[in-house]
């Protein structure tokens, strides 16, 4: 028997705002404990909820982005359940008429492209956080509770553990290209629960489906969702039943493991919120909310390679992040050559990054201080040699490369009349080579230039350089 | 000084010409209250030291003399939150409950130059119409002290009533001020919803509560009602419209008032001294130059039904956040989280909250909603929309509050459904958040108050407050004291 | 008719418990309330939208800015049970599948 997997994905992101999605407490990440709440937060008797603006403003910009439609006429909604890191006993959302439906995002997986439709997003408040104790005490920090969040969650249409990957890195990189949140699952802002199910192919109904919760990255869905794929036709094969499970993905033996089994379904008693007013969300909002949303990658990745000339390959790694590609764009802004730009930030600044465990935002380099060195390069000005010095030295301190070029006298040494007696110098002094240029061995002219470099301090104009040797070896 | 004789405009001109001090009227109140109050129970908490302080405070500073409402207490309901003044909602969950906030109408009041006397006892979270489901003592009226005050602001109603305190908030979820208002002989107006800001009222259906004023002076509840009204920033619900001072309706001629007279309003179940009294009361308003007309609002009937799905519904959701971890009683001898939960829950609420959590719950839960909850839902707008049909064209609906008079405590504590029908004449105006007060309109056979009700458009307490003053002034039934008679002694 | 069954499944999703005798009361109560409820069915609402709150307001929002209300954490752990380091305390919990965000 052959089997068909259907996968879908709840996808939870923080919204990157100042305030709280329903009070004005401020959002922080590793404050002390229960110390960015106020009175709401704790859901104190006859507290009300307030809505950020920029926090559905956002939310829109996310659902745009992601090609949904702006549900014109809608609400809150309470969704009812117990729980010490939920204040109330129920959480804010939006049930009846989520924020936008019916978006999608497109993959790549093998080469080949698929659309992913999205059901619906919708805004909600997150929960506070629980620590559970070994003394057989759990412990609760209100600080996260409210933290504004906006829930994506997929239409069935993944079929497989590569395309649930390939679907969140995109849903990942489009969201980070809005600005509107930080998406680093590392950090929790943003979250993943799965659920899958396979069903014999050419049959109708959907199998039954168990859910993955607790996955930290991206690479443990798709090993979870494959050993579910696995686990799942394993029971179907010997003749089993697949029960309605909520699992967790362990990452030491990369096998799923029971949390519980669902006995019916969660009745969360969801009802319209009394305590905010309904929303008609108008279209010149949605307007202007459209015209602010940042390039999108696929259209910065096209327009590097038709307009810049940067090969394929290189544009995709620039538009990976937004940092690059904002700073790759901030760069050729100040003058400076894209195609070098585009290797200077491969190369050498990926290196640094990598080798410091940095992201790029937090170095001291900047775009203009890129740019001036690489218009030095191109110049003549400095060496590309010089210029790894120049580089270790800005993207370390900050210093602006041409004064501290110049300061250091590290300019590089192009005049063949300053140049010419050096040349002539060496070459008297070392007769052999000569000989053996003239023998036709290359090795002699590398020599040679070894020597002029080490007598001029490798300030020398390498291209200067060669011609003048050349020449006078000619001469000789 | 007694405040059966006062009101005020009077009050503020002798503390402004120094004849009494804020510091007298905080010890006459809390001569009253020693004085009647081992009977009423009318407080769960005075207030006398913070009070006192306060008052002498506000006496070395001098009164000012444009603001009316300095240096005179008022009695706030146990569900409205004061800073660092216990506040029960009249409930075992909340008896050590301290807050560590001001209600809006709190701070506002206090800005006024009002001193927080004490807090008043209600019906556990609101919930009842007779004081009597409190956690404390039931409160007793001062009419007849064998008799319940009605509710849930029974401890405020009976408080001014007594003259223990000239003028006490309430809250009206579904006739929470009126009833009680009617039982006590005094004037007690629930604004529009949106009128007075919630933050800071303990909820029990958000879509219903607001907050309002208890007086036994028509024109005292304007003062205070213009002092507490106006858009808040933490009540998204509350309205961005502007209040009007209400006090420049008082003694307006009220010639040509448009007034519907709904015939469901006198039906079955309607004592009948009742409406001889409220009939009697219309012709006086006639004879003030009223016009009057007998309209139908046909969806009266459902009104009680859809509002006790959808009221215990809210409910059941907004007590949800009293789980016993983060404030309120927890339960003792708990293995576990659950045990938290269900035990502090089972032991913290009385009976009547754990009747309108269930049905409120049940109204949610999967299978049920559209049945129950939604559909109440949808009758609440037809009942909305009988109601916008017939103020269209009048100023005011008039009938009486409450069908019957104050009743016996005890007497119907065991049937809830037969106390859920008592509020059948006050649920609309909640159901369709318009404005409603109870006027003091006479007395029956045993000597107990009838109370006549007044409904507006949305946002014209205006009216509301023309009609009711030219009706006192022509009455002059507030003249009529309590004779603290029956009870225990 | 509720039976008591429905009404104990209610109770548990309201986290409360009644003995016994309670839950017959209860549910000999409940069942007038439903029955008086069931009233509501007689109503036609076809087509008649519901009305689940009743302000006039609408797209009411507040801007994204730190408000500090003044009260400390102390203040607002004030009435907690049990603290621990600035943190709630309560028993442990067990089912830890439970719903969140
Ligand atoms: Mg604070
Ligand atoms: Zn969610």
């Amino acid at each position: 028997m052959n089997f068909e997997t259907t996968i879908g994905l709840e996808v939870h992101v923080e919204l990157k705002t100042k305030t709280k999605m329903f009070s004005p407490s401020p959002v922080t990440y590793g404050a002390e404990s229960n110390t960015s709440t106020n009175v709401i937060d704790f859901g104190f008797p006859g507290v009300l909820p307030t809505v950020n603006h920029e926090a559905y403003r956002l939310g829109i910009m996310v659902a745009l982005a992601l090609h949904a439609d702006v549900t014109k006429y809608t609400h809150f909604d309470r969704k009812n359940y117990f729980y010490p890191d939920n204040p109330k006993a129920y959480q804010i959302t939006q049930s009846e008429q989520p924020l936008a439906r019916n978006g999608w995002i497109e993959i790549e997986v093998d080469g080949k492209k698929k659309k992913i439709g999205i059901e619906e997003l919708h805004v909600e408040e997150d929960a506070g956080k629980n620590t559970h104790g070994d003394d057989g005490y759990s412990y609760v920090d209100l600080n996260r509770q409210g933290t504004p969040l906006i829930e994506i969650v997929s239409k069935p249409d993944i079929s497989s553990p590569d395309e649930a990957y390939a679907y969140l890195e995109q849903l990942r990189k489009t969201i980070q290209f809005t600005g509107a949140s930080d998406v680093k699952m590392e950090e929790g802002s943003m979250r993943v629960d799965t659920n899958i199910s396979i069903r014999p192919i050419g049959t109708d109904k959907l199998g039954v489906k168990a859910e993955l919760k607790n996955l930290n990255s991206f690479n443990h869905v798709r090993l979870g969702l494959a050993f579910e794929e696995k686990r799942q036709s394993e029971i179907l094969l010997a003749g089993g039943q697949v029960r309605p499970e909520t699992r967790r993905f362990d990452e030491p033996s990369g096998e799923t493991i029971l949390m519980r089994v669902k006995e019916g379904s969660d009745d969360y008693r969801y009802f319209p919120e009394p305590d905010l007013p309904a929303f008609e969300v108008e279209d010149a909002w949605i307007k202007e909310i459209k015209d602010a949303i940042p390039e999108m990658p696929d259209k910065r990745r096209k327009r590097y390679i038709d307009q810049l000339g940067i090969p394929e390959y290189d544009a995709g790694v620039l538009t990976l992040t937004k940092e690059m590609s904002d700073f790759f764009q901030d760069t050729i802004e100040h003058d400076a050559d894209p195609k070098l730009a585009s290797n200077w930030l491969m190369g050498e600044v990926s290196a640094y990054l990598n080798a410091n465990k940095l992201d790029l935002l937090e170095t001291k380099l900047t775009p203009e201080n890129l740019a001036t060195m690489i218009k030095l390069i191109q110049d003549g000005t400095i060496s590309s040699k010089i210029a790894k010095k120049v580089f270790q030295e800005t993207i370390k301190n900050g210093t602006e490369p041409k004064t501290w070029v110049e300061e250091k006298g590290l300019v590089q040494e192009s005049d063949p009349a300053v140049l010419t007696p050096i040349i002539t110098g060496i070459l008297d002094a070392n007769e052999q080579s000569i000989i053996d240029f003239k023998n036709g061995k290359d090795r002699a002219v590398g020599f040679l230039v070894g020597q002029i470099m080490k007598q001029t301090h490798g300030q020398a104009n390498p291209k200067v350089v060669n011609q003048i040797l050349m020449g006078e070896l000619n001469k000789r | 000084m007694s405040y059966l004789e006062m009101d005020i405009e009077t009050l503020h001109e002798q503390l402004v010409a120094g004849k009494i001090s804020s510091s007298d009227l905080v010890e006459s109140s809390l001569d009253a209250i020693e004085a009647h109050d081992s009977d009423l129970n009318a407080f769960v908490t005075v207030n006398d030291q913070k009070a006192l302080a306060a008052a002498v405070a506000l006496d070395k500073q001098g009164i000012d003399p444009d603001n009316k409402l300095a240096g005179i207490p008022i009695a706030y309901k146990d569900n409205i939150v004061t800073k660092g003044v216990r506040t029960t909602a009249g409930s075992h969950m909340l008896d050590n409950f301290e807050p560590v906030y001001d209600a809006t109408v709190v701070e506002k009041l206090e800005n006024s130059g009002m001193i927080n006397l004490g807090k008043t006892n209600m019906d556990e979270f609101a919930m009842g119409s007779s004081t009597e489901t409190s956690y404390f003592k039931p409160t007793r009226n001062p009419w007849d002290l064998d008799r319940v005050p009605g509710g849930s602001s029974g401890g405020s109603a009976a408080a001014v009533a007594a003259g223990e305190v000239i003028a006490a908030l309430g809250s009206d979820t579904g006739g929470s001020i009126r009833q009680p208002a009617a039982y006590n002989g005094i004037f007690g107006i629930k604004p529009t919803y949106g009128r007075v800001s919630r933050w800071g009222l303990i909820a029990f259906g958000s879509s219903f509560d607001q907050i309002g004023v208890m007086t036994r002076r028509v024109k005292d509840s304007a003062y205070i009602l213009s002092a507490i009204s106006g858009h808040d920033e933490k009540d998204s619900t509350s309205s961005k419209q502007a209040a009007p001072d209400f006090t420049q309706f008082i003694s307006q001629d009220i010639k040509g008032l448009r007034i519907a007279v709904p015939d469901e309003f006198f039906g079955e179940g309607i004592d009948e001294e009742v409406k001889t009294q409220v009939e009697k009361g219309l012709q006086q308003l006639e004879q003030l130059g009223a016009v009057i007309d007998h309209v139908q609002l046909p969806y009266t009937k459902y009104c009680v039904p859809a509002y006790y799905v959808l009221a215990s519904s809210e409910a059941s959701s907004n007590l949800q956040r009293f789980d016993g971890i983060r404030y309120g009683f927890r339960a003792e001898d708990v293995k576990n989280l659950d045990d938290v939960y269900v035990k502090s829950r089972s032991e913290g609420f009385g009976p009547e909250v754990k009747r309108r959590i269930m049905l409120g719950t049940f109204a949610l839960s999967a299978g049920y909603y559209d049945a129950y909850f939604n559909k109440a839902a949808q009758v609440r707008t037809l009942i909305k929309q009988d109601f916008e049909k017939v103020l269209a064209d009048h100023d005011l609906i008039i009938g009486p509050t409450s069908p019957d008079t104050a009743f016996k405590l005890g007497e119907n504590i065991s049937d809830p459904l037969k106390l859920y029908f008592k509020d059948v004449l006050t649920i609309s105006a909640n159901m369709a958040g318009v404005p409603a007060a109870s006027v003091p309109a006479g007395f029956d056979s045993h000597g107990l108050p009838v109370g006549m009700q007044m409904i507006a458009k949305r946002f014209d307490e205006g009216s509301i407050f023309k009609a009711a003053s030219a009706f006192e002034a022509a009455t002059e039934y507030y003249k009529e004291q309590p004779t603290f008679k029956g009870g225990a002694h | 008719m509720i039976s008591k069954d429905q009404v104990a499944h209610v109770a548990s999703l309201a986290r409360l418990s009644f003995n016994d005798a309670e839950l017959n009361q209860f549910t000999d109560q409940l069942d007038q309330i439903i029955e008086m409820e069931d009233e509501l069915s007689q109503v036609d609402t076809t087509g008649v939208k519901p009305t689940t709150q009743i302000t006039d307001e609408i797209n009411v929002f507040r801007e994204d800015v730190p408000v500090d209300d003044g009260i400390s954490r102390d203040d607002l752990l004030k009435n907690v049970p049990e603290t621990k380091d600035g943190l709630i305390k309560v028993p442990s919990i067990i089912d830890k599948g439970e719903a969140d965000a």
